[in-house]
């Protein structure tokens, strides 16, 4: 019994085997997708919010992709406070302008960046640390008006969603 | 061992192979083993087609098992969210209605395959001595399969799901004094329900991968002694026999390529086909459907069940028909294995196979009139193929001299 | 012997699971029966139509969301239209009160009662069954839903109906709980198309068999393609194993 591997054969079998990986390879790619948040998760991985309720001074919680989400309407101190602070003062130096659309609305992640607790001051009663922002109770973070870290162990800014106006007073997050 | 520690006390590790593979053969032997069992395993040079399925039957119990667990990482196994889980999957989960209807679309083909799988053992005396444990085996995992399949079934939680459940699991009351403590304990509530679902859905995964861990045991078994063929004659020389790669690995490629272009047919273009309607319908418990269906692979049995008047003897009568199909090695009284060369046996195995479809059909009917009169006679031709037939036609049957593999490829040439 | 297997299958599959219905359900064509068959997106349009203003009333449908209107193409906007004629709740709110808000396109389609036992009441005990997936759950499918919505007729004689009960000629039984809901004209189609009942009843039943299989036109197209490529390798595979074995000596 001769196994004469002509080339012919050989070009065949190896076309099987690689047509039959490139099946396989294809059968992969539904399961791994399959992983990957559903359409009713990502139908609800942007929300819309009205701003127009939100008078100067006052804040708003939202749940954004199951996070919350503040929302400031500032008041014009606490955006000068903001813009005057020099970046030599910052652990995570990053100006106002970048952080912020519109100046008189601040859009930030409400989770300490620190080890992730939720962190006070958004009811006028609340604590709100020594910079007028937001105070962790968790470990002792304080953040300014423009939710950038100055004293305590977190190491970065208050995170920024992505959003867009949608009109004034309407912004859509994610 | 060495001829100094005839005891074998001292272990030296030893590989045919060098470098690297023969570092991890020599303390993992697993790549000899794969070599000696799937390349240079000797294998008949006669085997047809139907020495295709039992690979066939592999690659959907792997298909099951995938699907199955990327199913699992989004079903959630309660009464409340189980209906509503499974129509996620097929509505929102990326590619989940491929995923679901692979799953439920591949247990019936593994059915079919088995099934097939099956008459080529009764067919050729494959399940004959030295290879009773591979039939066994087999038939054990034949009965887990089943369990997993009616597991797998309930926990869609349709009107079929649980009424299917509930009739089944009712099967247990019928065992006298203990049966409906039993029951309560199986179910952990009083009627089939939340409690009965999560636990139903544990116990499908536990019992899938038992079959999974029985094919061991199946294959193993099977290379003690190896491969039976049409003939029924063991290989007689190497003439007589071919290595397993390239032969038959290429061989079963084809064959279950073709099955799975059967499959894609299904599962693409008439994916609920071989399933019930009343199965989208959200459980009831205050609604029972007017015909309560299992699914087609178990018909049969369940024309069985119902053929008998009596609960319990429906039940005994269910559960032997399988049973006494695993004492055939000795039931059967013949010397010959293959029907090729039993010509009575032939027409019963042939007759038992006939009788198989005609309760499939008998259990997908009332159990009424003309129909349980039918489905009476198959399951008294099922019994007495087993307990009669077996042992006398072998005992008086003439058969014919088994060709060797030899000849029966020149016969066949011819 | 595989061809046989399979025609076993096909046979089976026809016979053995109908445990036997009497009635002789009509078969229509469908646009997405065959092969290469689509949702025929405009009558599914007004099949959403003749739902809204007539089907709904009564039955839910609490498994399509608004958003999945997408597929039929309306576009965002007419969704958040669509969407925003309903009113559904939600809460508990900062007070602890539920309160109702327009609906949105992440949201469900809206029920028309709070819960089953409302729905009951409101309809002389009987359940209008939710729509989602009545397509799939009844045995001869689309065919069947048409069929019951145009298959009411008076009586013959001799029969009786009780109160609260229609005569319908393809209901299992013959009487249903539900009254004609179609009457020649019911609907005003944006499209310009006559709303007959025949008309109204293809288009609600298209309407209903995209949302029972939306997946369906995904799964036919990737079908093709599945088995176009496992014939081109069962014949690769085909002429390997022929090659293979030419050197087996008998």
């Amino acid at each position: 019994m001769s196994e004469q591997n002509t080339p012919r054969r050989d070009f065949i079998k190896l076309a099987t085997m690689t047509l039959g990986g490139v099946g396989a390879a294809s059968l992969a790619i539904p399961f791994i997708t399959s992983m990957n948040p559903g359409k009713d998760t990502l139908a609800l991985a942007s929300t819309e919010i009205d701003l127009s309720p939100l008078k100067e001074g006052q804040s708003l919680t939202v749940i954004w992709r199951g996070k919350p989400v503040f929302i400031k309407h500032r008041t014009s101190t606490e955006i000068e406070e903001a813009k005057n602070v020099s970046m030599e003062d910052l652990k995570d130096a990053e100006d106002d302008s970048k952080r912020v659309q519109d100046s008189k609305w601040l859009v930030v992640l409400g989770v300490c960046t620190h080890l992730g607790c939720v962190p006070l001051g958004q009811k006028t009663t609340d604590v709100k640390g020594d910079f007028g922002g937001w105070f962790c109770p968790c470990h002792g973070s304080h953040y300014d008006t423009s939710g950038r870290i100055r004293k305590g162990p977190a190491p970065k800014n208050l995170p920024v969603p992505p959003y867009v106006f949608l009109t004034e007073s309407k912004i859509k997050i994610g | 061992m060495s001829a100094n520690d005839p005891q074998g006390y001292k272990k030296t590790l030893s590989s045919p192979y060098t470098g690297i593979k023969g570092w991890i053969d020599s303390r993992l032997p697993l790549i000899r083993m794969m070599e000696a069992e799937y390349l240079k395993f000797p294998v008949p040079k006669s085997l047809n087609y139907f020495w295709s399925f039992g690979g066939i039957a592999m690659f959907c119990l792997i298909g099951l098992i995938l699907t199955g667990i990327f199913l699992g990482f989004h079903y959630k196994p309660s009464a409340e969210d189980a209906f509503d889980s499974v129509e996620r999957i097929m509505r929102d989960v990326n590619y989940g209605w491929l995923i679901r209807y692979l799953h439920a679309n591949l247990v019936s083909f593994f059915f079919i395959a088995t099934y097939i799988h099956i008459f080529r053992a009764l067919y050729f005396g494959s399940y004959k001595a030295p290879r009773e444990l591979v039939y066994i085996f087999g038939l054990i995992m034949f009965f887990l399969m089943m369990g997993t399949a009616f597991l797998g079934y309930t926990l869609p939680w349709g009107q079929m799901s649980y009424w299917g459940a509930t009739v089944i699991t009712n099967l247990f009351s019928a065992i006298p004094f203990v049966g409906d403590a039993i029951l309560t304990l199986l179910l952990g509530d009083f009627n089939v329900g939340d409690a009965t679902i999560n636990r139903f859905y544990v116990l499908h995964w536990l019992l899938a991968f038992s079959i999974l861990g029985l094919v061991i045991f199946h294959v193993i078994t099977l290379h003690m002694t190896g491969s039976n063929n049409p003939t029924g004659s063991e290989p007689q020389s190497w003439d007589e026999t071919l290595t397993f790669h390239p032969y038959i690995t290429i061989k079963d490629l084809n064959a279950t390529i073709l099955f799975f272009i059967i499959l894609a047919f299904v599962l693409f273009y008439y994916p609920n086909i071989l399933g019930h309607s009343d199965n989208y319908i959200r459980a009831n418990s205050m609604v029972t459907p007017a015909h309560i269906v299992p699914e087609w692979y178990f018909l049969p049995f369940y024309a069985i069940l119902r053929a008998i008047p009596d609960k319990l003897g429906g039940v005994i009568a269910m559960f032997s028909s399988i049973g006494l199909l695993a004492l055939l090695p000795w039931l059967d009284t013949s010397k010959v294995r293959s029907c090729l060369y039993r010509p009575i046996w032939r027409i019963c195995v042939l007759l038992f196979a006939l009788d198989f479809f005609i309760l499939m059909y008998m259990g997908g009917k009332p159990a009424e009139g003309i129909y349980v009169i039918i489905a009476r006679f198959g399951t008294a031709y099922w019994f007495l193929f087993l307990l009669v037939l077996a042992p006398l036609v072998g005992f008086l049957e003439t058969p014919k001299q088994p060709l060797t593999i030899s000849n029966y490829l020149k016969s066949k040439k011819a | 012997m595989k061809k046989l297997i399979s025609l076993f299958l096909l046979l089976f599959s026809v016979n053995a699971f109908s445990a036997g219905s009497a009635i002789e359900i009509p078969k229509y064509d469908w646009s997405w029966k065959g092969f290469f068959g689509t949702y025929d997106r405009a009558a599914a349009q007004r099949g959403l139509k003749v739902y809204r203003e007539v089907c709904a009333g009564c039955h839910s449908m609490n498994l399509i969301s608004y958003r999945n209107l997408e597929a039929l193409g309306f576009s965002e906007a007419q969704i958040k239209a669509i969407a925003a004629d309903y009113l559904i709740q939600d809460g508990p709110n900062e007070e602890g009160d539920m309160f109702e808000r327009e609906a949105l396109p992440s949201d469900r389609f809206a029920n028309p009662y709070p819960n089953i036992q409302a729905a009951r009441a409101a309809n002389n005990g009987a359940l209008p069954p939710d729509l989602s997936l009545i397509v799939k759950a009844r045995p001869k499918g689309a065919d069947y839903i048409k069929s019951l919505l145009i298959g009411y007729t008076e009586a013959p004689h001799g029969v009786n109906v009780p109160e609260g009960q229609y005569y319908n000629q393809f209901m299992e039984g013959n009487l249903i709980a539900m009254p004609a809901p179609l009457s020649e004209g019911a609907v005003e189609y944006d499209d310009g198309t006559e709303s007959s009942i025949d008309q109204m009843a293809t288009d609600v039943t298209t309407f209903l068999a995209w949302a029972a299989e939306p997946s369906l036109e995904d799964r036919k197209r990737i079908g093709l393609k599945v088995i176009l490529f496992l014939i081109v390798l069962f014949v690769l595979a085909y002429i390997s194993k022929q090659n293979i074995w030419r050197d087996v000596k008998y």
